[in-house]
């Protein structure tokens, strides 16, 4: 089976919120539109929105460390949002896993929001039914783009190429040796929600280096030179001519 | 939660219109053994229509709630795994045997519906009342798990949540039915008087039990489990953007700490040891108002109760919403 899912790698994520205003403007205008906003320019904005980036600090300082953490729906492989929904407008696609609302069934009740414990299912309040990410479904098969862009809005409008799209149940593909090699992890694994979206991990880059390796303690020319050796810390001939 | 005001009036409005019929039923079952004094038809009339318009309103009322209360038909479709859908369901069919049975009343049916030799007056509104019965505690049962089933709202994760709103609303109707008693049919008054105070403390009990089990949860979620980051302190900085959005209106309750304590001592106080007392009162010879007042107390009480029921639950989601910056 298909799981499409976005894998995202926090360890470059540098919180620029270019995925959250990508998948506006796609979304507003395409088949999930539109996503109004009350009183855009006034006391009090407030929107729909699938995406969103949050901003996490982690230790105390000195030793504090930023994590930007974009959050959307985590397409979940259990997702307790859809059996509660009254209607069956809440729906998780068999074919690629993709969790829905069909709007023209939505009767905004709510209900789907309290039984999501990410708080990623937003409600529409101009038109009064549940929205969520889609992973931009009505892009990702959409024969009419070029193949390289047939991916979620936010995975193109990434600078840093935080955002991995693909099947994470097709072992070989990108997303699936990422969450692999990577140590790609899933968000309140505590409700067993398996959420198919996974996490990549700050990771930290550091190298050992031993005091032999600075002072080249087995360099060839100094042990083999004639005796008396010249101290470890004396130029010897490779230091100084450029062969 | 944010309490919604329109969950708070139906729950509390159809728990007393079930309880209201529950207790209806109970006297005439009673009756029909012989046990107590056959009340007049007004009584089971007028019981009923206060039953209705008691589950009326609470269905009005879940209108409000709705983005498209005009398409709420649909939400009959799900009752295979939604309780919500379940209780779309039983509601109107509940209305629909309370009617038939204050019809069956009025009309003073008598059907021998179960053979000439059966001593028990009323077949007819026996069985409705019967199927009405089994509607009314499925009707609790399907509201109450509404809320018990989410399992990551811990506070309401629990058998206590269904006990408690299966007692409350028929602690509420049998208070509701002393009143009426009182008005109606006098001789039945200390029954259903003694029954309520019963119920009523036994919904304290219940409830007081799922303070204090609330009191000693231990959330599930943190932040490090949230966002995925092990460490001892992580703080946010920035939830996204500055003003509000759909998940910080309806998760946060927004009360100020002393309205949160306020209802709380509120509810505690009206919705159970009061009305008793009034209750009491009434049934040792005070008369019809305090009986009367007992159940207004009473409703005015499990309003409080409510909006604490909600307010009081945390939902994890509220920890990716703690920081505007
Ligand atoms: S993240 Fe929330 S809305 Fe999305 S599938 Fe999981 S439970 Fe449902
Ligand atoms: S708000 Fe819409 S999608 Fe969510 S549970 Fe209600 S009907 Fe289903």
């Amino acid at each position: 089976m298909t799981q499409l899912a976005l894998v995202i790698d926090l360890n470059v994520c540098v919180g620029c919120h270019a995925c959250v205003t990508s998948c506006k403007e796609w979304n507003t205008s395409g088949w999930a539109g539109p996503m109004a906003d009350q009183n855009p320019y006034e006391r009090d904005p407030t929107g729909t929105f699938f995406n969103r980036v949050q901003t996490f600090e982690v230790g105390a300082f000195p030793f504090t460390e930023t994590v930007h953490f974009p959050k959307s729906c985590l397409h979940c492989e259990e997702p307790p949002c859809v059996p509660v929904c009254p209607t069956g407008a809440s729906y998780k696609r068999a074919e690629d896993g993709i969790v829905l609302v069909d709007y023209d069934k939505c009767i905004g009740c709510k209900y789907c929001s309290w039984a999501c414990p990410y708080g990623v299912r937003e409600l529409d309040e101009h038109q009064k039914v549940m929205k969520k990410c889609t992973l931009c479904v009505d892009r990702i098969y959409d024969e009419s783009l070029p193949e390289a862009e047939r991916k979620p809005a936010c995975v193109l409008a990434c600078p840093t190429n935080a955002r991995l799209f693909g099947d994470v149940h097709d072992p070989e593909s990108e997303v699936s040796v990422a969450i692999r090699e990577r140590g790609g992890y899933a968000l309140m694994p505590e409700w067993g929600t398996k959420p198919a979206n996974h996490y990549l991990p700050r990771r930290k880059t550091r190298i050992e280096v031993t005091e032999e390796e600075l002072v080249r303690a087995d360099n060839p020319l100094k042990k083999e030179r004639k005796l008396p050796r010249p101290a470890f810390d004396e130029p010897s001939l490779d230091d100084v001519t450029s062969w | 939660m944010h309490p919604a005001f329109s969950v708070i009036f139906l729950t509390t409005l159809i728990g007393a219109g079930q309880g209201l019929f529950l207790a209806l039923y109970t006297v005439e079952l009673y009756a029909a053994l012989d046990l107590l004094p056959a009340p007049p038809q007004a009584f089971y009339t007028r019981g009923s229509l206060a039953a209705l318009a008691l589950l009326s309103l609470g269905l009005a009322a879940s209108f409000f709630h709705l983005g498209h209360p005009e398409r709420a038909w649909r939400a009959a479709a799900r009752w295979r795994t939604s309780w919500l859908s379940r209780e779309v369901i039983v509601l109107p069919a509940l209305m629909a045997t309370v009617a038939a049975y204050g019809l069956a009343h009025l009309l003073g049916l008598d059907w021998r519906l179960f053979g000439e030799a059966l001593p028990l007056p009323g077949h007819v509104t026996l069985l409705v009342g019967g199927i009405g019965t089994a509607l009314a505690f499925a009707l609790y049962l399907c509201t109450g798990m509404i809320y018990a089933c989410i399992r990551f709202l811990q506070e309401w994760h629990t058998p206590l949540t269904v006990i408690n709103y299966t007692l409350l609303g028929v602690a509420s109707g049998f208070t509701a039915a002393t009143g009426l008693a009182a008005l109606a049919s006098p001789p039945h008054t200390a029954f259903l008087g003694r029954w309520a105070i019963i119920l009523t403390l036994l919904g304290m009990a219940t409830r007081v039990a799922a303070l204090v089990r609330n009191a000693r949860l231990k959330p599930k979620s943190t932040l490090q489990t949230a966002i995925g980051v092990r460490h001892s302190r992580i703080v946010q900085r920035s939830q996204g953007f500055m003003c509000g959005s759909f998940n910080t209106r309806e998760f946060f309750h927004g009360a100020s700490p002393a309205v949160y304590e306020g209802m709380r001592w509120a509810f505690l106080v009206l919705a159970f040891p009061l009305p008793a007392l009034l209750l009491a009162v009434g049934l040792e010879g005070g008369g019809a108002v305090p009986l009367v007042a007992a159940f207004g107390v009473q409703y005015l009480g499990l309003l409080a109760e409510r909006w604490f029921f909600f307010a009081q639950a945390n939902h994890p989601q509220n920890l990716y919403y703690q920081t505007v910056g």
